[in-house]
């Protein structure tokens, strides 16, 4: 079936109430039941709940073939602890049939891959896919198609009890000996564990595991020893050179710097852009970029930001402390001056992933914001983002917070280069679509400027600004004359992921990937 | 032209490609491996044996490495690797004429 962005869903895909995209906001106003776990009560009181090895915590918590297991990526290309939990449940304990659930996984867990292909790992449930989990999952190795979620539609998978998790995994910077987690204080910090915080509320099991045990209590606890069944304590959670790999640095490429001027240009044109305004950015070159240039203009007005949110970086964290931001919200951290600033510069707090994005709670902080800056591998003519995809067909992103700030937010601006070597970024069609048109409002390149046509008010904020812009249509026009037509890539039938949108429905499926060959059929 | 000797062209940066020629065995025998090889793969090959066929080269082993180039610079890349396989690339080159 056919859903609104013009993707083929397979029917046999639509079962137990599954439906395909109908559009944004299609599931306002409804009621979901939440799903509770099954935990076990500890009414004796424990002096402590450490146990030797993660196999021990494992068996503790009853382990079992068909396990479903959870873990966060504020670690990223740092994180050991996934692997090392996948390894003792699968060489300690024997587990089969094995389900990742995490919110986002990376080059660091290659070991998953191999376990893809032996057979042992047969489902994935994550955000971020790439690296080598990606290119098994793309060549159909998994044996079930995988799940790939933006950060809010997670928990609002986990709350419906469409994804359910057997055993929880906090990789924590410093935990006591009871399970109260923080991710600062200890040797190997990662700052937010927003991403943890819901897995843990709704796990039958949690497990921690640190590399720092600290006094009781750990104060105050991003994750809560209520939550926790058992704490292990290893030599080392993770490599803390790689936990700051986004390396969230003001591009310096001219290039660059004119998009992100053009992006503080095209947000100061807008009736948003008023004292107290709320901003997010990515952190890509451009993205990141942005912030100086607001800066300026906020200067020139006369006007502070008023709150920003997402994954967080140095950066924001300077706005924060000359006191041109009021809030800082933060589910993640990508670089140590937001790790070491968290909780401890005054107004920059911590987030769930539920508070921060999913679209089935009362009101997540994306639904607040006014503006947010985002980067794309591919935009089509219908305003359609991808970024999960490779133009090759292969899995090889996150559709991360992508679109669930652009479907919260006033303005959502897409800053991307035209083409990126002999890729074009602006498209007839992307691969995938991991976030509909209708969410984004303007895209900025740097040959030129294009706003959606549903948004004809913003149309009129460029116009009285002076701002000159063109049809998405001269974008892709302009890109195909540079590069040439791409060929249309070739799939099987076989669907290798499953692209839920955040609200649930079905947005896009990823096939696996025919061998290309020159000659000519 | 005929292929005298092997001869190189270009780099493996991105955006450009490695052009290797070698004397044929009495046709062209082309490999091309290419980062776009999905979207752009016969597009290169045509773009490939288009430069070879103006400039008469039809006897050689062609290998393209490719890592994202334009066109222009597929075209060039093999117009020089010809040369330079011919021994003609010092000087005389018919700009305006078979190079365009």
């Amino acid at each position: 079936m056919k859903n609104a962005v013009g993707r083929d869903i397979p029917d046999y895909l639509l079962t137990n109430g599954k439906e395909v995209y109908q559009g944004k906001n299609y599931m306002d106003g409804k009621y979901i039941q939440k799903a509770a776990p099954k935990t076990r009560r500890y009414e004796k009181p424990q002096e402590s709940k450490i146990v030797a090895t993660i196999a021990d915590a494992l068996r503790q918590c009853g382990c079992k073939d068909g396990c479903t297991f959870s873990f966060h990526h504020h670690l990223r290309n740092g994180d050991y602890v996934a692997n090392m939990v996948i390894k003792a449940a699968v060489e300690e304990l024997g587990i089969k049939d094995i389900t990742v659930a995490a919110t986002s996984l990376g080059s660091a867990h290659d070991v998953i891959a191999d376990y893809i292909e032996k057979g042992i790992v047969v489902g994935i449930q994550t955000s971020g896919i790439r690296d080598r989990i990606g290119d098994v999952v793309s060549a159909g190795k998994l044996k079930t198609p995988a799940i790939i979620r933006s950060h809010g539609g997670r928990p609002r998978a986990i709350e419906a009890g469409e994804v359910h998790i057997d055993i929880a995994v906090v990789a924590a910077p410093t935990s006591d000996c009871v399970g109260n987690c923080r991710g600062i204080g200890g040797k190997h910090n990662c700052g937010s564990l927003g991403y943890a915080m819901t897995d843990a509320k709704y796990a039958d099991h949690v497990i921690v595991v640190t590399d720092d045990l600290v006094d009781f209590p750990n104060y105050p606890a991003s994750v809560e020893a209520i939550d926790v069944d058992a704490v292990v304590v290893v030599d080392c959670i993770g490599d803390p050179k790689k936990i700051a790999s986004a390396a969230a640095r003001i591009s310096q490429n001219p290039r660059d710097l004119m998009m992100a001027e053009n992006v503080a240009k095209v947000i100061a044109s807008t009736p948003y852009f008023k004292e107290g305004f709320s901003f997010q950015t990515g952190v890509g070159g451009p993205s990141l970029a942005a912030n100086l240039f607001l800066e300026k203009y906020m200067d020139e007005r006369g006007i502070k930001m008023g709150w920003a949110i997402g994954g967080i970086c140095g950066p924001m964290v300077e706005l924060l402390k000359k006191g041109k931001v009021g809030k800082v919200i933060d589910v993640q951290d990508f670089d140590l001056e937001s790790v070491n600033s968290i909780n401890q510069t005054p107004n920059h707090f911590e987030m769930s992933a539920s508070q921060y994005a999913n679209p089935a709670n009362k009101g997540a902080f994306v639904n607040k914001l006014d503006f947010v800056v985002l980067a794309a591998l591919e935009i089509d003519t219908g305003f359609n983002v991808n970024v999960l995809t490779g133009s090759d067909g292969v899995l090889r992103g996150a559709p991360g917070g992508h679109p669930d700030t652009a479907a919260g937010s006033k303005c959502c601006i897409i800053v991307t280069p035209l083409t990126r070597g002999r890729m074009a970024t602006v498209c007839e069609h992307v691969v995938t679509v991991t976030t509909p048109g209708d969410c984004v409002d303007v895209l900025v390149t740097d040959y030129g400027i294009a706003v959606n046509p549903l948004r004809p008010d913003l149309i009129e904020c460029l116009d009285n600004a002076g701002i000159p812009h063109v049809t998405i249509e001269e974008l892709k026009d302009k890109a195909y004359s540079l590069v040439g037509r791409p060929d249309d890539l070739q799939w099987e039938d076989k669907v290798v992921a499953i692209l839920e949108a955040r609200d649930g429905t079905i947005l896009d499926v990823v096939r696996k990937i025919k061998p290309y060959t020159v000659d000519e059929d | 032209m005929q292929i005298l000797k092997p001869a190189t062209a270009g780099t493996l940066e991105s955006s450009d490609l490695m052009v290797t020629l070698e004397p044929g065995n009495g046709g062209i025998e082309l490999s091309l491996t290419s980062s776009v090889m999905n979207q752009y793969g016969r597009q290169i090959k045509k773009t490939v044996l288009e430069t070879l066929e103006r400039l008469e080269v039809k006897d050689a082993k062609v290998t393209v490495v490719d890592k994202g180039a334009l066109d222009c610079t597929i075209k060039a890349r093999v117009e020089c690797a010809v040369f330079r396989a011919n021994d003609a690339s010092a000087e005389n080159i018919p700009w305006g004429g078979v190079i365009v």
